[in-house]
């Protein structure tokens, strides 16, 4: 479920710095609210809402290559596959890997590339990231995976006090560049507490780090691909409800999408959408939604790196519509949102009149 | 039928394994008394968690019980085995493979089972699920691998704090015996001699892994270095149960931690969705039910000893089979909880505060 946070440029109610609620006197809040027949205001009528959105391929890109049917999990094999092939220092490993991985995202690497490339970990996260910052201090493309996002916290340290900061305070004598941690991260409908979660707001606090989340296999394919090659320890995150369910045609020859670029998926006048991962698809159809029944035009961003975040084509977008809003799956309070939205405020500050805030909630189970 | 149970042992003397030992002198006996009401209520307890697990099987199967399932059938010697060691005023916490403990701690299969299914009538209200079952003096029920450990020796800490002579018995698997935190607890237990049984319990596999390739030493039971280990048979649950008394009077003692490692093994695989063939053989599976389940090593032994009938044992498991229909009836018609318990117990508040709710024009309560 996601948390909204909403901007509005001059709006009606002149100048009121309501705090939390945006209550039922907001006319679009409540246009909205009546458009939508599975909302309603009372919590006893309420039903529960998985969730839900229809995952639509995107055009097979022509630049890279020939193409091939793939969805998530496979595009990221492909990925590591071409790594693998090309780079003879590149190892893979993790908890599971060997097999396969618990998502399939490592099937038949080991048989191709060999047991010394492509090994199991015992259950240690913090021992993986920590063992993985040192393969990759000394040469290793060292390629970890953490089996579920939600059980990173051991490696927290690791990634926050050692990886992020090993080429500063060695003043540029080592570091950990060639170190990249993927994790299967958000929900999935049956995860509950501890497979469902998406921490990136907790590492985004930390300077030296990139996260990367993508929105589909042909995404994942480049991104994965610029993290490995980014002189800097990265975390991808892969949206786990996408594994089997995005689908699309894959380039299979290595190609890489620049990171801490947005992407513009859909242009508008009326609002700035943002989002990244599985989010992006749930706001497609908002805006079609919107389109529709509103007759209000959306500007979608995927913003595909949270850290370093593009935040010149989201702040471009801002001044064009005026309007902002940012949804995700973490918990509102401290999640990336709120880093969006102060940094566009202080950004774009003088482009706003008015600003009036009230939060479009799911609640994250 | 009439009983008659003069004509039944009313107890026997059985031969149990010899426990390997690391840094003691001297282990638990050797020999096992077993009078024949304690051999019919470890029976039945163990049938009771069998046909529970395998009910569980079954809901899940039909998608009555959803999420994440994780059966403990194979294992039921440790859990009965360990609760007859210890008093129910002591405490135990273990990981995810908990529906055995939450019954042997005095949880009841109605309970369990609703909670399985995420009723109101569950154990934890419905909010838990599986992983996450807790009775009094039993926390849990954890999800997070090896994360249970320091809190069990933290559980320990306040027995020994308290003076209550209570102690803490802190289980985990052969996969977590691998991780970081299970070694800092062992130095904090020693040091500060904290009335903590650490049990390990090897069922050989760490989710798909054995043991062999996942740990550089597989003597579980030495890996507490300056702790004293045992090693046994968890299959055997009167071993399990002279074991536990042996650590626990050790711990009661003051002599500080202790470690055990029950060699035992589960039937299913890791969790429901793995069907724990792929990385094991058939015929392995086999093999252990065939030699060395749990229930049927208790039933030859109390039957060649005339301790029982075939006829009582039946009426046993006939009882436990309508208890688990009863309560597996109960658990799939229950309601849900309601929706204004949805936000209950976030944090401790004092008056009832407001929650969002999954539109802004909708708050929810949240009292605790």
């Amino acid at each position: 479920m996601a948390a909204t946070r909403l901007f509005l440029r001059a709006s009606p109610v002149k100048c009121s710095l309501t705090g939390l609620t945006g209550g039922v006197h907001s006319s679009l809040g409540l246009t909205l609210l009546k458009l939508s027949p599975a909302c309603t205001a009372k919590p006893q009528a309420q039903r529960r809402h998985a969730a839900h959105f229809t995952y639509h391929p995107e055009p097979a890109p022509s630049q890279y290559g020939p193409t091939q049917k793939m969805n998530l999990f496979q595009s990221v094999t492909s990925a590591l596959d071409n790594t693998l092939a090309g780079d003879p220092t590149a190892v893979i490993f993790g908890e599971d890997v060997a097999f396969g991985g618990v998502f399939r995202c490592t099937v038949g690497l080991r048989d191709k590339y060999g047991k010394d490339r492509v090994f199991n970990t015992p259950l240690c996260e913090q021992g993986i990231v920590g063992f993985g910052i040192g393969a990759a201090a000394a040469g290793a493309t060292a390629i970890a995976e953490i089996q579920f996002a939600d059980y990173i916290y051991p490696a927290f340290d690791q990634i926050v006090n050692e990886a992020a900061k090993y080429r500063y305070r060695s003043g540029n004598m080592f570091d950990c560049g060639k170190l990249t941690i993927r994790s299967p991260w958000g929900c999935v409908g049956h995860g509950s507490i501890y497979h469902s979660q998406c921490p990136e707001a907790f590492f985004t606090h930390c300077p030296g780090i990139k996260i990367v989340v993508p929105r589909g296999p042909v995404q994942a394919k480049g991104l994965l691909l610029s993290c490995i090659a980014d002189q800097n320890p990265c975390i991808f995150f892969e949206p786990k409800i996408l594994y089997r369910a995005a689908v699309e045609q894959v380039p299979t020859e290595a190609y890489q999408i620049p990171l801490s670029q947005a992407e513009v998926l859909q242009e508008g006048s009326d609002l700035t959408l943002v989002a990244w991962g599985t989010q992006v698809h749930v706001l497609k159809e908002v805006a079609a939604m919107a389109q529709e029944k509103l007759g209000v035009s959306c500007e979608l961003i995927d913003l595909r790196t949270i850290l370093p975040w593009d935040t010149e084509t989201v702040c471009k977008s801002v001044v064009k519509t005026g309007r902002l809003l940012i949804s995700h799956e973490a918990p509102v309070t401290g999640g990336f949102a709120a880093e969006i939205s102060s940094t566009v405020q202080v950004r774009v500050r003088w482009e706003i009149k008015a600003f009036y805030f009230f939060y479009v909630t799911d609640f994250k189970l | 039928y009439v009983s008659t149970y003069a004509d039944f042992t009313p107890q026997a003397t059985f031969d149990i394994k010899k426990c390997d030992l690391h840094k003691l002198e001297e282990g638990p006996p050797l020999q096992a008394v077993l009078t024949r009401e304690e051999g019919l209520q470890y029976y039945r307890t163990m049938q009771t968690i069998r046909r529970m697990e395998l009910k569980a099987d079954q809901l899940y199967k039909q998608k009555i019980i959803r999420g994440f399932c994780h059966l403990y059938d194979g294992q039921e010697a440790c859990a009965v085995g360990i609760e007859t060691g210890i008093n129910l005023s002591d405490h135990l916490i273990t990981a995810y493979r908990a529906h055995g403990y939450t019954l042997t701690r005095g949880g009841t299969v109605r309970e369990i089972m609703a909670e399985l299914t995420g009723r109101r009538g569950g154990i934890a209200k419905g909010k838990g699920g599986s992983m996450h079952m807790y009775t009094k003096h039993f926390y849990g029920g954890n999800g997070i691998v090896g994360a249970q450990v320091p809190l069990g020796a933290g559980v320990a800490l306040a027995c020994k704090y308290l003076g209550n002579n209570e102690i803490c018995v802190c289980l985990y698997g052969d996969g977590a015996a691998n991780q970081g935190q299970i070694f800092e607890t062992y130095n904090m237990a020693s040091l500060w001699k904290l009335p903590c049984i650490f049990i390990c319990e090897n069922n050989k596999y760490g989710m798909g892994t054995s043991v062999e390739r996942a740990a550089a030493s597989t003597d579980y039971y030495k890996r507490g270095d300056f702790i004293p280990g045992l090693r046994l048979d968890g299959m055997d649950v009167l071993c399990v149960r002279e074991a536990t008394k042996f650590a626990a009077e050790h711990c009661r003692s003051g002599k500080g931690p202790i470690l055990m490692e029950l060699q035992t093994y589960r039937y299913h695989g890791h969790s429901m969705s793995d069907p724990g063939v792929s990385y094991r053989t058939r015929e392995e599976i086999q093999e252990v039910r065939s030699k060395s389940d749990p229930i049927s090593m208790l039933k030859d032994r109390m039957l060649s000893n005339n301790m029982a009938s075939v006829e009582e044992l039946k009426e046993i498991d006939v009882e436990v089979r309508k208890e688990i229909e009863d309560a597996a009836q109960f658990a799939t018609t229950d309601p849900e909880p309601p929706l204004d318990d949805l936000c209950n117990h976030i944090f401790y508040n004092d008056p009832p505060m407001e929650v969002r709710g999954t539109n802004p024009w909708t708050k929810l309560k949240s009292v605790s």
